[in-house]
């Protein structure tokens, strides 16, 4: 704040404090001239006002109020660029950027002064930082059968995953299913953790202009047969004729990026496993329009210590024997 | 002769009115006028972005739809808070918001930052049949938002008034903002104005 709007605030708030006290004294003396409890002979329909003080609880709670706003305006920042003896705010507010806030949670400590949101955080740190500390340096492999990780790896789950896989982690339209061992972009520990703390990004292009009505049905034909459906052998006959173009993310036996160690994401097609729809209508709809599906990143909103311990809890989804 | 001055005022409904005004307006003074004033208020943060024309039309249906009666965008300086939704909310994030949408009613959550955090498709599935992601949600579905198509009639008009507010919207933005919404659905514009909340502080 600048200081000339410091100096506007103290300019109107002092005077009014002082200006209610005198208020307040002037009208506890009698000054109109009529004793205490006889008319005024002021008189509206009928109506008289009477001569009353004023009620002493009333008064005593008005001196009280200015009492506190001396103290207040004293201890908190209240009064323009003034800070307060107690040094008191509730957050670090006037930052322009996310590196400003975390310089000024530093500053503010280096300075002694009592951020409230930065005491409550710091607090929490302290009693949960070791407890998620403790875990960050045990191996994912190992907290996926540890009871105390899985119960934390679980909260964290239903809050922040459960959303698009479901509180059981199966899955559902669109959405992928974590518990089938059907990976798209890896089901390694190190994979799932790159996953959570990154996000994905996926780009299956539409190829309703490259292939044409004929060219989709036949792709179509091809798709279902890969993974053991019944269809039309002349259609797929020509569609495995063109999946050349499918070959470079879902490698030439349709097996999927994660078989041929690539980092694209693309389904398996040969496992009759979905994330749209197996129906030859919702692949014809894959095919035409193609799927961007996007898992956010959650590094940032929950910080790697529990990405951690998500990890683990999402690898044990699809591994539910200790197999070490 | 009695010295009751305050007869005057009591029967003098203009002069009261007056009195009234001086009285209350010494709190406007001190509380209000500075921030429209102050660097911390008036300047966006680094990175703030201008919504996009569908980003715009995508918050007037989020105006219409009444959201705002079930979500605020306001995250509050409470560790319980950050923890969930991320950064609290700062007075430079809302510089270009006419009139900000901060709300304070909760029946839903904190939508402040909202964006990037689920998916378009997530977004989609959700305002169709908020029932099919969460079960146990008691949001209405909005299933016209994919059937109304948006014509851009007003949209040029609306970024040129949110120019004149003070956001740093370019000609081409203005002579752009028609086409770049013709044709898409509500639902389109209201993910996208979703996908935008409060990315410039995440």
């Amino acid at each position: 704040m600048s200081s000339f709007w410091s100096l506007w605030i103290w300019v109107l708030t002092i005077p009014v404090l002082v200006l209610c006290l005198v208020l307040i004294m002037w009208n506890l003396k009698n000054y109109v001239g009529v004793p205490e409890d006889e008319t005024t002979d002021h008189e509206v329909d009928g109506l008289k006002e009477f001569n009353n003080p004023l009620p002493k609880w009333w008064t005593y709670m008005f001196l009280a109020t200015l009492v506190w706003s001396v103290f207040y305006l004293a201890a908190y920042p209240g009064l323009g660029n003034y800070k307060g003896f107690l040094g008191w705010t509730s957050s670090n507010q006037g930052i322009k950027s996310l590196e400003e806030s975390r310089q000024a949670v530093l500053q503010a400590q280096a300075e002694g002064r009592n951020v409230q949101l930065d005491m409550e955080v710091a607090k929490a740190d302290e009693v949960y930082g070791p407890v998620f500390q403790q875990f960050a340096q045990r191996d994912v492999l190992d907290l996926a059968y540890d009871p105390e990780a899985l119960k934390i790896g679980q909260r964290l789950f239903l809050q922040n995953c459960a959303l698009c896989h479901g509180s059981d982690g199966r899955g559902q339209r669109g959405f992928p299913n974590l518990t089938d061992n059907d990976w798209l972009y890896g089901g390694t520990a190190d994979k799932i953790k790159e996953t959570l703390l990154h996000g994905r990004k996926a780009a299956m292009p539409g190829w309703e202009a490259a292939l044409g009505d004929q060219g989709i049905k036949e792709m179509t034909a091809y798709v279902l047969q890969l993974s053991g459906r019944a269809v039309n052998e002349k259609d797929a006959e020509a569609g495995k004729a063109k999946f050349g173009m499918c070959a470079a993310c879902h490698g030439v036996d349709g097996r999927g990026s994660v078989a041929h160690n690539l980092p694209f994401g693309a389904p398996n097609l040969t496992d009759n496993i979905w994330l749209y729809g197996g129906s030859s209508a919702t692949i014809e709809e894959t095919l035409r329009l193609g799927r961007y599906g996007v898992m956010p990143a959650f590094k940032t909103t929950l910080g790697e210590d529990k990405v951690h311990i998500l990890t683990a809890y999402v690898y044990r989804l699809s591994n539910p024997e200790d197999l070490r | 002769m009695q010295k009751n001055h305050h007869e005057k005022v009591e029967k003098s409904v203009g002069l009261l009115g007056v009195l009234t005004i001086v009285a209350i307006s010494f709190g406007t003074l001190v509380q209000i006028t500075p921030l429209m004033f102050m660097e911390e208020t008036t300047q966006p943060i680094d990175g703030l972005k201008p919504y996009t024309a569908l980003q715009m039309e995508g918050r007037d249906i989020f105006i219409r739809e009444g959201c705002t009666n079930c979500h605020s965008q306001m995250v509050r300086p409470f560790r319980a808070e950050v923890e969930r939704y991320g950064h609290y909310s700062v007075a430079g994030e809302s510089v270009w918001e006419h009139p900000f949408l901060w709300g304070s009613k909760r029946t839903g959550p904190d939508l402040a930052r909202v964006g990037q955090r689920y998916s378009d498709d997530w977004h989609y599935a959700h305002l169709m049949d908020p029932r099919s992601v969460v079960p146990q949600s008691n949001m209405p579905a909005y299933p016209w938002l994919d059937a109304n198509l948006l014509d851009g009639k007003y949209t040029a008009k609306k970024l040129e008034i949110f120019r004149k507010f003070g956001v740093p919207y370019t000609d081409e933005d203005i002579a752009g903002a028609a086409e770049a919404v013709q044709g898409k659905t509500e639902m389109e514009a209201l993910i996208a104005y979703l996908q935008s909340l409060g990315t410039a502080l995440k």
